[in-house]
């Protein structure tokens, strides 16, 4: 059983300046972290670096927003956004590593950097299990709101399922997911329909915006041997069953913006690997950079 | 960039928020910000003023719907008021564990 509070450390026990309470909810309290019986832990790392790797380069991607949106509200929102996706991925990275414990990178003795960020900030780049969906530039306000349409369309599609997940710990960080998710779509659906009826302008740049990010889409729906292995178990969600589900939703979405479902060509992987099996464009490179280079400089700092 | 110059959009109308917290009786101001119409309001206060557990409800209210009184009125409205001590029913023993007070 898990009784620690994810949010102990961080409030330092004296609650009494905080004015709203810190009544804070720990999404794993209680939770069973054992390992499902039968499940190989190699695979289930695997499936939760997937999963949370989604949720950490498009949180990066969302974060670059900060301070640079159209408005102080959006500005507010895409970082409300991406606090949450890393939240899960934090959850999911931690998973990861407690399923295997060498999927982390080994890190000089004595640092203090828990497994979670050592996975976020000191793996390489053939290592990240992401989509090549979420690593892209975040490119202009449509480009980021259509990206984060089919992301958060699928994300939230398979969060529902995963809820039900033979792994405790999968399922309760499904159900905490659930809810954010549902948020993030709602606010990209309404964007886009925003975009795509609003001006001139605006409805050329969310076609425009389809076209850039529809080429990637398929990696989503395509399963990996990791995730038919675990789905056959109960353990993971076989994302062919959520295909069907993502693509009315989307179709709805596109058709309340008056917006048509782009013919496009897709996005080849390299000999048939993709960012699930590690196989990444440059930009991945670009953040990571970005994101890593300050923990990679202090290994055994202390944030 | 302004509307004219980007064709992109004028000032959107400003909102006043109000926010009934957890422990809160009724809605509070909190504030207020910009939005397109009343749904993008109450989207954006969620956003902008309910990211530390303050709120279990929003009200979004156009600021120019607000009827407010003016500086100029401030002795005829309310100087009259205190003086009337016992309006205040402050010779009461209130118990410690009585709330909200």
């Amino acid at each position: 059983m898990n009784d620690d509070s994810v949010y102990d450390g961080l409030l330092g026990g004296d609650d009494s300046q905080w004015a709203f309470g810190t009544d804070f909810e720990d999404p794993l309290a209680g939770v069973d972290t054992t390992l499902p019986e039968g499940v190989d832990g190699a695979a289930l790392a695997a499936y939760c670096l997937m999963l949370g790797d989604d949720a950490l380069v498009l949180s990066h991607r969302l974060s670059e927003w900060c301070s640079n949106a159209p408005d102080l509200e959006e500005d507010i929102a895409l970082a409300n956004v991406a606090l949450d996706l890393l939240g899960q991925a934090r959850l999911l990275l931690a998973r990861a590593a407690a399923a295997d414990p060498s999927v982390v990178p080994v890190l000089p003795e004595g640092s203090p950097v828990p497994p979670e960020d050592a996975l976020a900030f000191f793996r390489d780049q053939d290592a990240f299990r992401n989509v090549r969906l979420v690593e892209g530039d975040r490119g202009d306000f449509a480009v980021t709101t259509v990206r984060l349409l089919v992301a958060s369309t699928w994300r939230l599609a398979l969060m529902q399922r995963l809820a039900t997940s033979r792994d405790a710990v999968l399922s309760a960080i499904a159900a905490k997911a659930v809810k954010e998710l549902a948020y993030h779509r709602d606010h990209a659906a309404r964007w886009v329909v925003t975009l795509g009826s609003g001006t001139e302008e605006s409805r050329r740049r969310t076609e425009a915006a389809l076209a850039t990010v529809w080429p990637l889409r398929w990696e989503l729906d395509r399963t990996h041997e990791v995730e038919r292995t675990l789905a056959a178990d109960g353990v993971a969600v076989d994302p062919a069953d959520v295909a069907a589900e993502v693509d009315v939703l989307l179709d709805q979405v596109l058709a309340a913006a008056g917006l048509e479902v782009p013919e496009v060509k897709r996005t080849g992987g390299l000999g048939g690997r993709t960012g699930r099996d590690g196989v990444h464009t440059e930009a991945l490179g670009k953040v990571l950079a970005e994101m890593q280079s300050v923990a990679r400089a202090h290994p055994a700092g202390r944030w | 960039m302004s509307a004219a110059a980007g064709g992109v959009r004028g000032e959107w109308p400003l909102w006043e928020v109000f926010v009934r917290g957890k422990r809160g009786l009724n809605h509070v101001h909190v504030g207020s910000l910009h939005a397109a119409d009343a749904e993008m309001a109450v989207r954006n206060a969620r956003d902008v003023y309910t990211r530390r557990n303050e709120g279990v409800s929003i009200w979004v209210v156009k600021a120019s719907d607000v009827t407010a009184s003016s500086p100029d009125e401030k002795d005829p409205l309310f100087a009259p008021a205190g003086d009337k001590v016992y309006r205040h029913p402050t010779f009461y023993d209130v118990p410690a564990d009585v709330p909200h007070m």
